[in-house]
C-alpha cells in the first residue's frame, strides 16, 4: 500500500480504509472512531497518495469483507465496468480533474454512475475543496417523479415536515397548513410519528391523503416509520405512498436499523403494488447521515464519509423517489461545529448526486453543537447553489418533536427567492391555481388567520 | 403578536406548540419572530454550556452530605466530544469514593448532564420529595458529579458498594426545554451496564413538564419494586399509575 516522503518523514498507510481516513477533512467522529490523521502534515501526506491511486485499486481491496457484508456484495457484484471503462485508466486525482473539467457535463457525469463505486466517489471527495463539491454537484440533475417532478434544473422542493410530540391530528393539519401557505410540500408531506406503532401511522397517513385528495394537491406523503410498519400497514388498506427508512453503509448498521435488502425489496415491492404515482412510480424514501454506522458500532474501521457514502449504495439499487442526509442531527461527537456540519452536508449531497441519487438535505443541528442559524444560512445558501433537491420545511425552524433546528418555510422561500427557484412544475402549477403566486411567480404573503379564503378548513380544525 | 381569543389563528396555535402563523418580512422572519428564536437558543445553549455550581447545590440540599466528583472528561468541550470519558470516573474521584463507608441500598448521583441549569432548578426538590418516600433505606451521602453522563453512575455506584444508583442528570436541552431534568435508575450498577437494564423517569420540569411529587412518588415505586425483585430495565414493567401519585402526592405507594 501507498508510502509517501514529505518534508523528511515517511508515510506509510497499511491500506485503502486507512489511506481513505487519514485523507478526511477533520471531524470528531473520526477522532471517536480512532481514525483520523493525527496531524495536519499526515492528512495531506494522505491526500496526496490517494492522489496518485489508481481508481481500479478501489475494486480489488474492499473496506468492509465481501463475505461478511451483502452491501459490500452489493457494490461489487453490480460494479458496471462497461460504464467504468472511460475512467479506468485514472488515478484518483486525475478523477478530480477531469469531474472538474468541461468534458464531464451532466450527461457524461450520469452515464457514467453505475461504474462508480461509493469508496471511489468517497476518494476523490477527500481531494475536493467545498467549491469543488459544489462545481460538479451542479452539473447533475437527478430526476425523479410519482405524482410531480422532482429534481429539475431551476427548482427546488421542501419536504413539509408537521412533526408533534403527541401525532395529534389537528397539530399535524395546523402545521400542515402553515406550510403550504408559504409553498412548501412539493418533495413530500411527511411526518416522523411520536408513536411507533402501525395503527398510529395509518391515522396519520389517512389524515394526509385527506387533505391531499380535499385540496388535489399534486405531491405525496409519507409517515416515517419503520419498513414493517409501511408494509403492514399496506397490507391492512392503508393509502401508503412513499415507504420510508433508514439505512447506513454496512450489514451490521442496518442491521441495527432492524432492516436488509430483503426488506427494503419486499417494502419497494408493497408500495409498487399499490400503483399510487400519476407521473411516475419512484416509491422509496431514505434517509442517512454520517456517524450511523459508528454510533451503531458497525463502521468496520472505516471514516464515517465513507461509510456514509456506501450507505448511498444501497440507495441507489431501489430508485428512491427522494434521499435525505440528516447532515447535524446526530450530534456534536459527531460533527462538532458549523464547520464540520458544513462540509459534511456539501460531502453529502455531492457523492450522492455523482452516484445517480435525488439527493435532499436535512440542514439542521442539535443544540449541544457549536452551530447556529448563521451555519444554517450558509450550508442551504451553499446547496442551493449545488442544486440540492430538498431541504425541509419545518415552522419557524424548530422541530418540537424531534428536539433540533432544521430549515423553516421561510427559509426555503429565502433561497428560492435569491437563487430564483420554482417549486416542483406540478406544485407551483397548483399554487397558481389557489392564488398563492404573484407575478414574478414567488409565494404570495398570506397571513396564517386568511387561510380559509384559500382552502377549506379540514375537519379536525373546524 | 398574541391572536384574539377566538380567532382562527388563536385555534390553529392551541392545536400545536410549533411556531406557526409567524409572519413574514419578504421571505425572511419578522424582527420578533426571529429574536424570539435567538432567545430560546440562548437558554438552550447556556445550558449546556454553564458549570454545575456544586455549593449552591449542596446549600439547596438542606443539610444531606454529599460528596463531589468527576468525569474523565476534563472540560466542556472534551465533554461534548468524546462522550466515553463522560461514563467514567477520575482517579480522584475514585479514591474519595473508595474511602467512604461502603454498603448502601441506594447512591444518588446528581449529574450535570447536558443541562446544569436542569440540575440545579430540580434535583434538590427531587431529592428532597425522594428522601420522605424512603424512610429506613440506607442512602449513602449525596454525589455531585461534574461532566457526566448516564453510565457514570454504574462507576459511582460500584465505588460505594451500592445496591442500586439513581442518577439526576440534566437532558440534552431542546429549543423550548432548556432545563429538563432526567432519572435513571440501575439496580447493581457496575461498569459495562447497558442502557437496556435502567428504567428512566424523563422530563422533571415543572410546570411543564413532570411535578417534583409526581416524579418522587414514581421513582419511589420503581425503587421498590427494583428491591423487591433485584433488577431493573426491560424486565421492571413500568406500570405505576401516575394519576394516583398526583392525588395522594406525599403518601408512599407500591410494595
Amino acid at each position: 500500500m501507498p508510502t509517501i516522503d514529505l518534508g523528511g518523514t515517511r508515510y506509510r498507510f497499511d491500506d485503502l480504509k486507512t489511506l481513505l481516513a487519514a485523507a478526511s477533512p477533520f471531524r470528531s467522529g473520526d477522532a471517536l472512531a480512532g481514525v483520523a490523521a493525527p496531524d495536519a502534515a499526515t492528512r495531506v501526506a494522505a491526500r496526496r497518495a490517494l492522489a496518485d491511486l489508481p481508481l481500479k485499486a478501489f475494486l480489488t481491496d474492499a473496506i468492509v469483507p465481501y463475505e461478511d457484508d451483502e452491501v459490500t456484495r452489493l457494490i461489487i457484484d453490480g460494479h458496471d465496468a462497461a460504464a467504468f471503462a472511460p475512467i479506468s485508466h485514472l488515478t484518483v486525482g486525475d478523477f478530480r480533474d477531469w469531474l472538474l473539467s468541461d468534458a464531464a457535463d451532466g450527461q457524461a457525469l450520469a452515464r457514467l454512475s453505475p461504474g462508480l463505486t461509493p469508496e471511489m466517489v468517497a476518494g476523490v471527495c477527500k481531494l475536493m475543496r467545498n467549491q469543488d463539491l459544489i462545481a460538479v454537484a451542479r452539473k447533475i440533475q437527478v430526476v425523479t417523479r410519482f405524482r410531480n417532478t422532482l429534481g429539475q434544473a431551476g427548482t427546488l422542493a421542501v419536504r413539509l415536515q408537521p412533526n408533534h410530540p403527541t401525532d395529534d391530528p389537528a397539530g399535524v393539519a395546523a402545521i400542515i397548513l402553515d406550510g403550504l401557505l408559504m409553498g412548501s410540500g412539493d418533495a413530500v408531506i411527511g411526518v416522523n410519528p411520536a408513536t411507533d406503532s402501525v395503527a398510529g401511522a395509518t391515522t396519520l397517513l389517512r389524515l394526509i391523503d385527506d387533505l391531499r385528495q380535499a385540496y388535489a394537491i399534486p405531491t405525496q406523503s409519507c409517515i416515517l416509520t419503520h419498513i414493517t410498519n409501511t408494509i403492514a400497514a399496506i397490507e391492512r388498506g392503508a393509502p401508503v405512498d412513499l415507504v420510508f427508512q433508514s439505512i447506513a453503509g454496512s450489514q451490521k448498521a442496518n442491521s441495527g436499523f432492524g432492516v436488509d435488502l430483503a426488506v427494503l425489496r419486499e417494502g419497494r415491492e408493497a408500495a409498487l403494488s399499490l400503483n399510487r404515482g400519476t407521473v411516475g412510480q419512484d416509491v422509496m424514501y431514505f434517509e442517512t447521515g454520517q456517524g450511523a454506522a459508528l454510533s451503531a458500532d458497525a463502521h468496520h474501521g472505516a471514516d464515517q464519509q465513507t461509510m456514509e457514502t456506501r450507505a448511498y449504495a444501497v440507495a441507489r439499487a431501489f430508485s428512491p423517489l427522494l434521499v435525505n442526509t440528516v447532515v447535524g442531527f446526530i450530534g456534536p461527537e459527531y460533527l462538532y461545529d458549523g464547520k464540520q456540519i458544513i462540509r459534511a452536508g456539501l460531502e453529502d449531497h455531492f457523492c450522492g448526486k455523482l452516484l445517480g441519487l435525488p439527493m435532499g438535505v436535512d440542514v439542521c443541528y442539535t443544540n449541544h453543537a457549536e452551530a447556529d442559524q448563521d451555519d444554517m444560512d450558509d450550508l442551504l445558501t451553499l446547496l442551493g447553489v449545488a442544486g440540492v433537491n430538498f431541504v425541509i420545511g419545518v415552522p419557524g425552524a424548530d422541530d418540537i418533536m424531534l428536539n433540533y433546528q432544521s430549515t423553516s418555510f421561510h427559509d426555503a422561500l429565502y433561497l428560492r427567492q435569491v437563487l430564483n427557484l420554482r417549486p416542483a412544475p406540478e406544485f407551483a402549477a397548483w399554487l397558481d391555481q389557489i392564488g398563492l403566486l404573484d407575478a414574478r411567480g414567488g409565494v404570495r404573503s398570506t397571513a396564517l388567520d386568511q387561510v380559509g379564503s384559500i382552502l377549506s378548513l379540514p375537519r379536525v380544525l373546524a | 403578536m398574541t391572536p384574539a381569543p377566538g380567532s382562527l389563528l388563536s385555534r390553529l396555535r392551541a392545536a400545536t406548540d410549533a411556531r406557526i402563523g409567524l409572519g413574514r418580512a419578504g421571505a425572511g422572519l419578522p424582527t420578533a419572530a426571529m429574536l424570539a428564536f435567538q432567545s430560546d437558543h440562548a437558554l438552550a445553549r447556556d445550558a449546556v454550556h454553564a458549570p454545575m455550581d456544586a455549593a449552591a447545590l449542596a446549600g439547596a440540599l438542606a443539610g444531606e452530605p454529599t460528596i463531589a466528583a468527576s468525569s474523565c472528561a476534563d472540560s466542556r468541550a472534551t465533554y461534548l466530544q468524546r462522550p466515553g470519558l463522560g461514563r467514567c470516573l477520575d482517579a480522584g474521584s475514585v479514591e474519595r469514593l473508595r474511602a467512604t463507608e461502603q454498603g448502601h441500598d441506594l447512591v444518588i448521583v446528581i449529574g450535570d448532564g447536558l443541562s446544569a441549569r436542569a440540575v440545579q432548578a430540580h434535583a434538590p426538590a427531587v431529592v428532597v420529595a425522594l428522601r420522605e418516600q424512603l424512610v429506613g433505606w440506607r442512602i449513602a451521602p449525596i454525589v455531585l458529579a461534574r461532566h457526566a453522563r448516564v453510565a457514570l453512575g454504574d462507576e459511582i455506584g460500584e465505588n460505594l458498594g451500592a445496591a442500586m444508583s439513581l442518577m439526576l442528570i440534566g437532558e440534552r436541552p431542546g429549543l423550548s426545554s432548556p432545563d429538563s431534568l432526567g432519572a435513571y435508575l440501575t439496580w447493581g450498577p457496575r461498569s459495562g451496564r447497558a442502557d437496556s437494564e435502567r428504567n428512566c423517569v424523563s422530563n422533571i420540569r415543572p410546570p411543564r413538564g413532570l411535578s417534583y411529587e409526581v416524579a418522587a412518588a414514581k421513582l419511589a415505586w420503581l425503587l421498590r419494586q427494583a428491591r423487591a425483585r433485584a433488577l431493573t430495565g426491560v424486565g421492571l414493567k413500568d406500570d405505576f399509575d401516575p394519576a394516583l401519585a398526583a392525588d395522594v402526592p406525599n403518601r408512599a405507594l407500591g410494595a
